[in-house]
């Protein structure tokens, strides 16, 4: 243990010296935090819709008016025909088709009735999803002239507004942590394989234990470094604060980075070359990163997949930070979550110092 | 007592017998010459005696400790220079002699002396503070040197040390190696350059991963009736299969 501090030294000075991973650390959660939430927002803005209106009724131009008014779309073509309209999609110049029969207002006047046809386009399946039951709404609200006798209010908890950063940007953090303190550390022994420096530590008596730890600790204070950053760039660009406490952040995070950072030890112990740990840490991110519930909650996925989701590490963690960030949520609340990322944390250490092998 | 005993040492990859079974024995203080032309065994067989690599049958003592039981004993007292020079690029002469020191349990100060000391004696200047990356290859080999015997191994294993070195540098080089050898460390050099086989005390000539040589470079050539190690080394790979 006498020898940990030269070993760190050693890390330390070589991560600064390293000409391209500073700037990175500095860039990439900016850029991360300023782009990221906007382009993965999937509520629906300005979707170029395709009115067929085939009544030209004060009616039909009233409903055309009143759903563009709310800025969710806009009206981008009057095909005269569904099959003119279906082309305008193919043609990328409309994403839904609004298709108002002939006899609409006679129909309604009559009836207390009409039927519409709403097309959108799948390409985008969620995208197109949410449109069309917008439009339906939006329909629904507008079409009859007087209001519905029944009107749904929908409330969202913990985020009044539905707002899709507060959501997204906690989970963000954590995708910057996993990138930076796992791919990292997945290139660092086997670079040290290609460089053949591993060569000459080995013949040394240094232990397995002390060599792994002093390969994991800069990588903790890096994760705790990036933390703040990040918790400062959201503070910064949307004035996102936490609900529940920072510390509360800091205590999972204290147990995800070295989890993840252990993994990326294991992967660089078990490859050959850069490029091997490179592919499998990317299979493994980007498997962890779709059913961590980053993108759909996990509880809607079948079951088998919410298994294989229950030993995903990035679940917990986002789990975690997004009720610290939104609800407020304590340890105590969370003890789940506490307890599976201590787990994670626990294996991949022991698997790192384990499989680092100082003899073939 | 002997630096290095070996008995029947085998090494397999597969189907393939790198090295096969040798017995041989380096005395304490003694400069080895292990020759033997490429793909002969070499860097294998100074692997498996330093505890890099695993042996398959045989036994192997360095310094008084069983390479395939011991392997981290062993490795308290050798040194080793590889092949492919392995000291750290991005750290500067001084940073990875005292990482080197620090990870055999030198203490601080005595680092700081010793190495102030080491980078006089040869002539490091201002080379002392760069990075090894922009090191000339002749400074880099005897930093690497430097580093592999700086903690005074029994045994000190140098594999191709002056490979790609001017002559010049080389005699150098060599000078180290007898300041080392005087200080009762045991030197086990591979080379392919014959001149420097006949400085060595002893030398085996190494054939298809066997010993098919083993004696003094003056016995080798009254045995040979040859003039020069050149010509011992040329008559012995001569028979090789593998080259």
């Amino acid at each position: 243990m006498k020898t940990l501090p030269f070993l760190l030294e050693k890390e330390f000075k070589q991560m600064a010296r390293h000409l391209f991973l500073p700037k990175m650390f500095i860039i990439f959660p900016v850029i991360m935090t300023l782009l990221l939430p906007w382009a993965a927002d999937p509520s629906i803005d300005n979707i170029p819709l395709a009115l067929v209106d085939r009544d030209a009724s004060p009616r039909s131009l009233r409903l055309a008016r009143a759903l563009t008014a709310t800025g969710d779309f806009r009206l981008a073509t009057r095909p005269p025909s569904f099959p003119l309209a279906l082309e305008d999609i193919s043609a990328g110049r409309a994403e839904i088709i609004l298709e108002i029969p002939p006899r609409f207002s006679a129909d309604l006047q009559r009836e207390g009735r009409a039927t519409l046809l709403i097309a959108a386009n799948g390409v985008n399946g969620t995208r197109g999803g949410l449109a069309a039951a917008a439009l339906a709404t939006l329909v629904g609200e507008t079409a009859g002239g007087n209001p519905l006798p029944l009107q749904l209010h929908t409330l969202q908890r913990f985020n009044p507004t539905a707002d899709y950063k507060p959501f997204m940007i906690p989970a963000l953090l954590v995708m910057l942590m996993t990138l930076l303190c796992g791919f990292l550390p997945a290139l660092n022994i086997v670079g040290e394989k290609e460089s053949g420096t591993i060569e000459q530590i080995n013949v040394t008596p240094v232990g397995k234990f002390t060599f792994i730890a002093a390969k994991l600790i800069p990588y903790w204070l890096l994760g705790a470094v990036i933390l703040a950053y990040g918790i400062l760039l959201a503070n910064l660009f949307y004035g996102l604060t936490p609900a529940g406490s920072i510390g509360t952040i800091y205590l999972f995070a204290l147990l995800f980075v070295p989890g993840i950072a252990g993994m990326g030890l294991i992967v660089s112990n078990h490859s050959a070359t850069m490029q091997q740990a490179m592919f499998v840490m990317f299979f493994f991110l980007i498997l962890f990163l779709l059913m961590s519930g980053f993108f759909s909650p996990v509880e809607s996925m079948p079951a088998w997949a919410r298994a294989i989701a229950a030993c995903n590490p990035l679940k917990y963690f986002v789990q975690a930070i997004r009720a610290v960030y939104l609800k407020g949520s304590a340890a105590a609340d969370l003890r789940e979550q506490l307890l599976a990322l201590a787990a994670f944390a626990l294996l991949t250490n022991a698997w790192a110092v384990w499989s680092f092998r100082k003899s073939s | 007592m002997n630096a290095i005993t070996t008995e029947r040492l085998t090494k397999r990859f597969g189907a393939f017998t790198a090295v096969d079974n040798l017995s041989f024995e380096v005395k304490r203080g003694e400069i080895f010459g292990f020759l033997g032309a490429n793909g002969a065994g070499k860097t294998t067989a100074i692997r498996v005696l330093c505890g890099l690599s695993k042996p398959t049958s045989g036994r192997a003592e360095v310094a008084g400790f069983d390479v395939a039981t011991h392997p981290e004993r062993v490795k308290r007292h050798i040194g080793y220079m590889s092949q492919r020079f392995s000291l750290y690029e991005d750290l500067t002469v001084r940073e990875n002699i005292r990482l080197y020191a620090g990870i055999y349990g030198i203490p601080t100060a005595e680092i700081r002396t010793k190495s102030d000391a080491l980078l006089r004696r040869l002539e490091f200047g201002d080379w002392r503070d760069r990075l090894v990356r922009v090191l000339p290859q002749g400074w880099r080999q005897k930093l690497a040197f430097s580093v592999a015997i700086f903690h005074e191994p029994a045994v000190v294993f140098l594999d191709e040390p002056t490979g790609g070195v001017d002559p010049l540098t080389r005699r150098q080089f060599w000078e180290l190696i007898y300041q080392a050898a005087d200080r009762g460390i045991t030197i086990f050099v591979t080379t392919h350059y014959m001149d420097e086989a006949e400085y060595c005390n002893r030398v085996s000539i190494m054939v298809d991963g066997r010993i098919e040589a083993l004696d003094s470079p003056r016995r080798l050539k009254e045995q040979r009736g040859a003039a020069t190690m050149d010509e011992v080394f040329r008559q012995l790979a001569r028979g090789a299969r593998r080259t």
